[in-house]
């Protein structure tokens, strides 16, 4: 009998606050600043921490929040113009305590040299890094948003940063085969 | 009436939490080093002593008592005060942004603070009525307010004193904690019930 009503106390109670949570959860929701959203949509998401934020949605909160905002360098002036839009303010141009504006980059690991200690896979603020401990890591080019915070923790110095071979605009759609034809054709 | 006051008298200052029962300390070590922050986690360490010792109680009288199931006490007031942290979290956020931010992390850190679940069981032990229960809550949250800000003060101008050096950081905090304990049992007495 005791094991019933014990198993009947402790469901009551679960039921009651897991109630009682979720209701809270709905009727006392809180809507986010919606420029906040809109302004971290602007930035580039490399969460490279150049502006001295520790990511980039902490940086779109400091600018909801009167924050300069030119202090993003992997964005350059294309973000900061699109933000002066936005917040219809004067385009700045870029803070220059903050780093230069590059040409996007990738990060490179030279992979006969690594000695796989992880160490750059726990800096990587994106995980665009794979590996395992003693095991050779590499970066996938796809997910690196050239932040060189990788650059720093590796004890044998041997990333590099590589300007992105690939394009910034979208190719032309790959051809058909018949329409190939017609072109090879043309080409002497 | 005058059964009220003892009652918060002996919590506040007799039988404080943190220096004569030891309770909460973790909170009073680690929060004591800004007097701001000490602020902040007394505000919230009362609201939600306040308000776990009366959740306690009920759930202990309409709950655990009419269903002869009173050993399960310990697990379901600790259900019941993180409900009740959690529930006045989503509250407080809503209704005062302000407050929120100045209590900030410390409400749910509060959850796993023992002096919170030791005034629910404390409760059953002296068997206090509601009222009771809320002002012993209460008052324990007195005491731990009182001593964690006059603590932090302490630690402020710690911060700044020369410190030999095999003292220096926690140990000294640790000892100035002591000598605080050694000072607050000279209350010992004061009120025989």
């Amino acid at each position: 009998m005791i094991v019933i009503y014990s198993i009947v106390a402790a469901l009551l109670l679960t039921a009651l606050g897991g109630a009682l949570l979720a209701w809270a959860v709905e009727r006392f929701r809180v809507e986010g600043n919606p420029l906040v959203d809109t302004i971290d949509e602007i930035l580039p998401q490399t969460q490279c921490g150049q502006c001295g934020y520790p990511g980039c949605r902490p940086y779109a909160e400091a600018i909801a929040g009167g924050d300069e905002i030119n202090k993003c360098p992997p964005g350059g002036q294309d973000t900061i113009n699109a933000l002066a839009e936005l917040l219809d303010v004067e385009a700045p141009s870029l803070d220059a305590e903050h780093g230069e504006e590059k040409p996007p980059m990738v990060a490179v690991i030279r992979e006969a040299e690594c000695i796989g200690c992880t160490k750059c896979i726990q800096a990587c603020p994106v995980d665009a890094i794979l590996g395992a401990a003693k095991q050779m890591h590499t970066v996938i080019e796809s997910e690196c948003t050239g932040c060189d915070l990788c650059l720093e923790p590796c004890p044998v110095d041997c990333i590099d940063m590589v300007e992105l071979a690939r394009p910034q605009v979208w190719p032309n759609p790959q051809l058909i085969a018949t329409d190939q034809r017609g072109q090879l054709e043309a080409t002497p | 009436m005058t059964e009220w006051i003892w009652i918060l008298v002996g919590t506040v200052l007799v039988n404080n939490f943190v220096l004569v029962q030891f309770l909460g300390l973790c909170p009073f070590m680690g929060v004591s080093t800004k007097i701001d922050s000490a602020i902040g986690m007394s505000l919230a360490t009362t609201f939600v002593l306040t308000l776990s010792s009366a959740v306690a109680y009920l759930i202990y009288t309409f709950l655990l008592a009419p269903l002869d199931v009173e050993f399960l006490r310990t697990i379901a007031f600790i259900l019941g005060i993180a409900v009740a942290v959690q529930f006045t979290e989503m509250l407080v956020r809503k209704t005062s942004p302000l407050l929120y931010k100045v209590l900030g992390i410390f409400l749910p850190l509060i959850t796993t603070n023992c002096a919170v679940l030791g005034v629910a069981l404390l409760n059953l032990g002296k068997a206090h009525n509601f009222f009771e229960s809320l002002l012993y809550g209460f008052g324990a949250a007195l005491g731990f307010s009182l001593v964690l800000i006059l603590f932090a003060a302490l630690r402020e101008r710690l911060a700044r004193a020369d410190v030999p050096e095999p003292f220096q950081g926690p140990a000294i905090g640790m000892i100035s904690a002591g000598i605080m304990a050694l000072a607050f049992m000279g209350f010992g007495g004061i009120g025989a019930p």
